[in-house]
Order: structure tokens, then C-alpha cells, then sequence
């Protein structure tokens, strides 16, 4: 961060306290006593929401309560995955989150009571809130895939959450021979970053390519579509001619069971056995949106996109991966701007206004190889309970580019992960 | 007691918030995701705060009208009318 970059905090937040203190004269409760917002998760929506409360508002009462003292990225793990980056690059804290007058808190939410709204912690004390925003990211289903529980995890990683298990795909990958297959499961839609087994795909193939030039990989996938389908497919041709085997749904892709202890892979139509296999398996909202009511039968959230509150139970809002965002992909920038949109209608509607309309942007990046970036961008706004594609607007990278554009989207691809860093934890 | 304190306190906020306040407003729809890329110092994706409003106006207008080549930035422009990148670009030269 650079002083310059302080000035600008300060003056939005001067800017920001002026318009919320006008409102705030205009409600009596307001001026009694500051408002309380808690935040669950600590991820990119959660640390980004608590971050633009208190800039809007800064006398607002808001707390962070994370899981953990630390959080590790998932954007760029892949990168830790092919052994281009270390995981250290992953990792943030909040302690810079904190000093901005954020309250802390280390713990496991265990219960919400939605009428007294309150929330019980895992140390058996109790938060109170006005406002609650639940940013809990994704849980990975273990009931989902037959074979597939949190002990066979540890023999055929997901890695779809980063830490542990980012480094453990990592390491057999290194251990493999060069010669052997690499499998990576793939489920059906809605999941965490959707393009994001193929760039992992695309940077274990330049791995092997570089290291184990006689091994394969195989996507076995659960959909017979992908995000930014063609782009990846013509370079993978382009630089990884014959490595990559993608195995569509239509084509008996779909994986129906896994077996941890041979490392073997079932379809309809095949059986996989392979050196590594990495089981995205499919995902649904963090639990404690479950504890709070705020999910519906498909494990996600429904919500109202000008508030982000959940349409099930007031007060709450949910924003990031868990939410039903409708056009908007579950990634990192989308739990960023949604969460900026949500503390701005929260600003507004503890002082009785109604929230403006918002327009929100996405653009993920993924990397082909370390010097060749694709993207996807869009732009958004509320429609029929959804936030829906401003059509003419966004769309991929062109097929046709010349590799100084690939090279220069793999710049801004890695620009935009340290100013999101930055703008979220530094 | 406490009221008092409060009420001292937003109307300090108020009185040192008032010079800026005709300057700068809470950022209009759009606005607030473009900070998730551009950050206040030069990187490789340019600072796009503290500009001339005109400028930032006509680049976000050749971005969307296809005349300026980007590699994402034509892809968003177009999701925005005239008037709304005249907002967001008057809201960005008042940031710093």
C-alpha cells in the first residue's frame, strides 16, 4: 500500500461518512447507539463487505468472525499446484483488517437465531446483530460421489479449497512417474469458479510437458460445456498437442463412483485407474447458511440482488460463492463486488432508505501456461430475482488474439490478484 | 450521556466531511467494482483515480464504442450507458 493509496481511503471514507451522516440525523435510532453488522467468513466477500461497512460508515459496530487466523486463496492456487508459485503467495491474514476498527473474531459460528438475531460461537458466547452478512463460501459434499468422504480426500485431493490440500496435490504430482495419468473430476454446474478446472488442467499439462513429457491427463466431467470452452480447447491444441483428453458428459464423462484405495475412477462407460486423481466433487453453500435458513433445496441461497438479503429469512444477507447469483460466476471478484453492493444497501437500509439499483462487474482471468492469460467479463444488474447478463456486454477473450495479447492478459491476470489482495487484506 | 457523545460525534464527522462532500459522492452504480483490478498506485493495469473526468469519460466511451482497442475493458464499457460512464468517470476523478 502506498501513501497515495491511503489519501484515496480517506477521502472515500470523508466523502462516504458525509452521505451515510446525513442519512443517519434522519433516523433517530441511528443516532442512539452505532449499529451492529456481523460478518461471517473471512474469504474475498466476507473481509471485502466488513472492509467497505466501515468506509461507508464508519461509526457502524462490525465484526469479522473467520474460521481461521489465516486465509489461503483460491485464485492462483493452480499456479501452487503445477510448481510455479509458492503457497505463501496464498496467504493472508487480518490483521491490517483489523486495525481499520473491524472487530475480530476467531471462531466457528455454531447457531444463528434468526428472531432474537443473534449467533452463538463456538466458545459458547453469543454475538448480537442488526444486520448479519454471511459470506461462508462453499462446503464440498461428501454424500455426493459414492467412494468419495473427507478420508478419500486424502488420497485423491479436491485442492477446491486452498491449503493443505493445494500442496498435497502438488506433491503427487511430483512423485509421479513420468508416464502416468492425471485425472481431474469435474462435477455438473453450479460450482466454485467455473473455468477453474481447466486452467488447473491447462497448468499441469505445461508441468508434465516440461517435467514428465510421457504423461497424460484426463478430464472426466460431469457437463458437456465449459467456461471459456474454445479458447482453452484451441490452446491446449495449440500447446499441449495430444496431453489433454477431455471426456464430456455425452461421451461418458461423468464420473458414479470413486475407489480411493486403487486410485480408480468409474463411469458409465470406463474404468479410470490412474497415477493422480484430483475429485472436484460437487459443492452446495458453507454449512452455517444451512443453521441459519437461508438455503433452499439445491444447497445455495437465494437472494434479493439489489440487498444481496436472503429471500428466506430477513436481516441476513449472503453474498460470494454461497449466494444464487444467477449470470454472476461464483469467484473471487464477483464475492468482491457483491459485497461492496451489499454494505452499501446495508448503509442505506439501516438508516431507512431504500437501496439504489446496483451494476456489478465480474472478470475472471485463467491461465493457459505462465505467460498466456485468457479472460471472461460481464456486467450485471438485477433482474427477475437474479442478477442477469447486460446483453452487448462482457463475453471472452477473442479466439484469434496474437500470443502479446495471451501475454499480456497473464500481466493483468497476475495484477489483478495483488490489487484484489491488497484491496481485501493489505 | 451516550447520545450526546454520539450526536458529538456525527456532527464532527459532519463538519470535517463537509468541504469534500460537493467533490465527491458514494460511487455511482458500477463504480465501486472497478477497484477489484485498478488500484490507486501504477501497476500494469493503469490508476484510473484523481483523472480528468472528460478523459476517463471518452476512453470508457472509444472502450465501448469499439474505436479504442482493451482486452477487457471494451467487453464492460458496453455494459454501461452514456450517461452512467458519465457518472462513474466524474466519480473516479474525485478519488484519489
Amino acid at each position: 500500500m502506498t501513501q497515495k493509496n491511503h489519501t484515496s481511503r480517506r477521502e472515500f471514507l470523508r466523502a462516504a461518512a458525509a452521505a451515510t451522516a446525513s442519512l443517519a440525523l434522519a433516523s433517530p435510532s441511528l443516532a442512539q447507539s452505532p449499529a451492529r453488522v456481523v460478518v461471517i467468513g473471512g474469504g474475498f466477500g466476507g473481509a471485502s463487505c466488513a472492509r467497505a461497512l466501515r468506509q461507508l460508515d464508519p461509526s457502524l459496530d462490525v465484526t469479522l468472525v473467520t474460521a481461521d487466523r489465516q486465509y489461503v486463496a483460491c485464485p492462483f492456487s493452480n499456479e501452487v499446484i503445477a510448481g510455479d508459485r509458492a503457497i505463501e503467495a496464498q496467504q493472508f491474514t487480518y490483521e491490517k483488517i483489523a486495525a481499520g476498527g473491524i472487530k475480530l473474531v476467531t471462531q466457528m459460528a455454531q447457531t444463528i437465531d434468526p428472531q432474537a438475531r443473534t449467533i452463538g460461537l463456538a466458545d459458547g458466547s453469543t454475538l448480537r446483530y442488526d444486520r448479519l452478512v454471511l459470506s461462508p463460501g462453499i462446503d464440498l459434499r461428501f454424500d455426493a460421489l459414492p467412494g468419495y468422504d473427507e478420508a478419500a480426500a486424502s488420497r485423491m485431493p479436491h485442492a477446491w479449497k486452498a491449503g493443505e490440500q493445494t500442496l498435497l496435490l502438488r506433491r503427487q504430482l511430483e512423485a509421479m512417474d513420468d508416464g502416468g495419468v492425471v485425472a481431474i473430476v469435474v462435477p455438473a454446474n453450479p460450482f466454485r469458479c467455473p473455468p477453474g478446472p481447466y486452467e488447473r488442467a491447462s497448468l499441469i499439462a505445461h508441468y508434465l510437458k516440461t517435467r514428465k513429457p510421457r504423461s497424460k491427463l484426463i478430464i472426466l466431467d460431469s457437463k458437456d460445456a465449459f467456461s471459456k470452452q474454445r479458447l482453452f480447447q484451441a490452446a491446449w491444441q495449440e500447446l499441449y498437442p495430444g496431453l489433454i483428453e477431455w471426456v464430456a458428459l455425452s461421451q461418458g464423462g461423468k464420473v458414479t463412483s470413486v475407489d480411493p484405495a486403487s486410485n480408480t475412477l468409474v463411469t458409465d462407460f470406463a474404468t479410470h485407474q490412474v497415477q493422480v486423481a484430483n475429485v472436484i466433487p460437487p459443492q452446495r453453500a458453507g454449512r452455517i447458511a444451512e443453521i441459519a435458513g437461508v438455503t433452499d433445496k439445491s444447497g445455495w441461497c437465494p437472494i434479493n440482488p439489489v440487498s444481496l438479503e436472503s429471500t428466506q429469512v430477513p436481516n441476513i444477507h449472503v453474498i460470494g460463492d454461497a449466494c444464487i447469483a444467477g449470470a454472476m460466476p461464483k469467484s473471487a471478484f464477483s464475492a468482491n463486488a457483491q459485497a461492496k453492493t451489499c454494505a452499501s444497501a446495508i448503509v442505506a437500509l439501516l438508516a431507512g432508505a431504500a437501496p439504489t439499483p446496483p451494476k456489478l462487474i465480474n472478470t475472471c482471468y485463467s491461465l493457459v501456461a505462465p505467460d498466456y492469460g485468457i479472460s471472461i467479463a460481464g456486467v450485471y444488474q438485477p433482474r427477475n430475482g437474479l442478477f442477469a447478463d447486460i446483453e452487448g456486454a462482457g463475453g471472452t477473450s477473442p479466439l484469434d488474439a496474437p500470443r502479446d495479447v495471451r501475454a499480456r492478459e497473464a500481466i493483468y491476470a497476475r495484477s489483478w490478484f495483488e490489487t484484489i489482495g491488497a484491496e481485501v487484506f493489505g | 450521556m451516550k447520545t450526546l457523545r454520539t450526536s458529538l460525534a456525527i456532527g464532527l464527522i459532519v463538519a470535517s466531511a463537509a468541504p469534500v462532500r460537493a467533490a465527491s459522492a458514494p460511487p455511482p452504480p458500477g463504480a465501486a467494482s472497478c477497484s477489484g483490478c485498478h488500484a490507486a498506485t501504477s501497476q500494469a493495469i493503469p490508476n484510473i483515480y484523481g483523472r480528468d473526468a472528460d478523459a476517463t469519460r471518452s476512453t470508457l466511451l472509444a472502450f465501448r464504442n469499439g474505436s479504442m482497442p482493451a482486452t477487457v475493458m471494451t467487453r464492460i464499457a458496453k455494459g454501461f450507458s452514456e450517461d452512467e460512464i458519465g457518472s462513474i468517470a466524474a466519480w473516479l476523478a474525485t478519488q484519489k
